[in-house]
């Protein structure tokens, strides 16, 4: 009967812990926004109802969504390249791409403020030329916003799909040719539909990671492109408004699962097509 | 077989894309050597004093130190919990078993800013621990989905025969998990280490509510400078940053393979 019990016993200290430290502490600031005197919804209301903060939500999803989108088409190609190129240059194409991934975030976002400054690089070069008079507003922009977050995601969006790609068989788009594709259009319609998996799998980890960023906002987007997570850390230090930041904390969570499941039932739609027609 | 013929709009596609990618981090090197007092480029002169002012940044060095100690006991305490877990996941037919797993996978999900949060108003405020407790369970939180992924992976793949030979000649369970299974999956082990150490060492959002004075992590204090100074000694500790990257890719490879973690 014990050796039964063993199983959970080696569990049980990770599951502790876990309700301990996260659990608890998250119903702890999660519980509180639902109630006022009863049970209530009303604190999620007026944050809906509220402009200023529906501008803030929407910027986010807005942000994350073109975010992942140039992930998908900046990292398709590139991640079918890596797959399809020699061995040995396989690792170092690889490390290039892991590289970034593996340097702090807060280094990746002061690359690009180096870059889109008033003073920046990109500023200098076209006053120079003499192409402007004036620095153009790049930097504290929902472009540089956007940018950051591309540039922090892409390696993850094509590693992703790196492993996908290996598996197919180079002689497929071969076949493609023969029977009278062009290249581009065989990439469309051979390769692109065969990683779809780990488009949904890179997009999911895309979107939910600049929609929860805090980084690259905070260091990007200045005091007039906040986002939802620089939202939350303002309101619960700058404001003092413990409850509106646990009601942020509550939306990014329950937006993350909902992407998260969005995404999921996509890839299981597509795969139920796949089956049906094969 | 048919060489794979050159196809240069993808070629120049991908080399594009790659400039991107390193293109930020080369001009950050380059700054680092500039005379001038605000970041420019293309720099004037040459100097390594700004490496000198990182390195007598007393609030650089100390958060250093710190990040270091809170990425290592995090991901140590992650691995001592972890492995085992793991284990339990892979082989024994636990009630609920993809349920558990999600839930050890869980603190991926909760945005970092949040769990930090949580542990802040939770274990802070309202139980009156100190915060580098805070902290450190913090990074736990974080570093354990790492070890539970790749040590759990590892395992499966471990020939579990191997496993029922021992048992046959008469080691214990527990025996065999120390002589058998630990010394066959040492490698998943150690690469979780890597991955996690690196991400809880690189993590903000964690460590963001979870300061408070001498408890500031080198990323965060690397962002508070940058919030009031623009010299280039941010584009040197960066160097540095990305100098350890390197260091630790070079580990992961001549020990596993880069591909062991991607």
């Amino acid at each position: 009967m014990t050796l039964r019990r063993i199983p959970y016993i080696i569990l049980a200290p990770g599951m502790i812990l876990l309700i301990l430290f996260l659990v608890l502490p998250l119903v702890s600031i999660i519980f509180p926004t639902f109630f006022d005197g009863g049970f209530t919804f009303a604190n999620y209301f007026s944050f809906f109802m509220d402009e200023y903060n529906l501008g803030i939500f929407w910027r986010t999803i807005k942000i994350s969504l073109i975010a992942t989108l140039f992930c998908v088409v900046l990292g398709v190609p590139t991640a079918y390249y890596i797959s399809q190129s020699p061995k040995k240059w396989r690792g170092l194409l690889m490390s290039i791409t892991l590289f970034p991934l593996l340097t702090n975030s807060v280094v990746r976002s002061f690359a690009w403020i180096t870059i889109l400054g008033q003073g920046g690089i990109i500023n200098n070069t076209l006053m120079k030329i003499g192409l402007i008079s004036k620095p153009l507003t790049l930097l504290y922009t929902e472009f540089s916003i956007t940018v950051g977050s591309v540039y922090l995601f892409l390696p993850l969006m094509v590693i992703t799909l790196v492993g996908i790609l290996e598996n197919i068989d180079s002689e497929i788009m071969e076949a493609a040719e023969t029977l009278g594709a062009n290249r581009f259009i065989a990439f469309i319609k051979v390769i692109l539909p065969l990683s779809v998996p780990g488009i949904i799998v890179g997009s999911i980890l895309v979107f939910t990671g600049s929609m929860t960023a805090y980084t690259t906002p905070q260091l990007l987007g200045g005091n007039r492109n906040i986002m939802l997570a620089t939202f939350m850390y303002q309101n619960a230090t700058a404001l003092g408004n413990w409850k509106g930041a646990s009601v942020i904390a509550m939306i990014m969570i329950v937006a993350t699962v909902i992407v998260m499941k969005l995404f999921d039932w996509v890839a299981k739609r597509i795969d139920k097509r796949g089956e049906a027609s094969a | 077989m048919r060489q794979v013929r050159k196809n240069t709009g993808l070629k120049i596609f991908a080399g594009l894309v790659f400039a991107f990618l390193l293109v930020p981090l080369l001009i950050i090197v380059v700054t680092s050597f500039g005379t001038n007092s605000t970041i420019q480029f293309p720099i004037k002169g040459f100097t390594l004093e700004w490496y000198g002012k990182v390195f007598s940044n007393e609030s650089f060095m100390d958060s250093f130190i710190l990040s270091l100690e809170v990425a290592f006991i995090g991901t140590l305490l992650a691995v001592i919990v972890g492995v085992p877990a793991a284990y339990s996941l892979a082989r024994h037919n636990v009630l609920g078993r993809n349920w558990i797993k999600s839930f050890f996978l869980s603190p991926t999900i909760v945005p970092g800013l949040v769990v930090g949060y949580a542990l802040y108003q939770f274990i802070v405020i309202k139980f009156q621990f100190p915060i580098i407790q805070g902290l450190l369970l913090g990074h736990f939180l974080i570093c354990l989905p790492y070890v539970i992924r790749v040590v759990g992976s590892t395992i499966e793949q471990l020939d579990f025969s191997i496993e029922e030979v021992s048992w046959t000649l008469g080691c214990t369970k527990l025996q065999t998990f120390i002589k058998v299974v630990l010394p066959n999956i040492t490698s998943g082990i150690f690469a979780s280490f890597m991955l996690a150490f690196i991400n809880s060492f690189n993590n903000i959002p964690v460590s963001q509510f979870l300061s408070g004075p001498g408890v500031t992590m080198l990323p965060t204090s690397l962002m508070n400078y940058i919030e009031y100074n623009y010299d280039p000694s941010v584009s040197a500790l960066s160097v540095i940053l990305m100098l350890g990257t390197i260091v630790l890719m070079f580990v992961i490879e001549k020990t596993l393979g880069l591909a062991s973690i991607s």
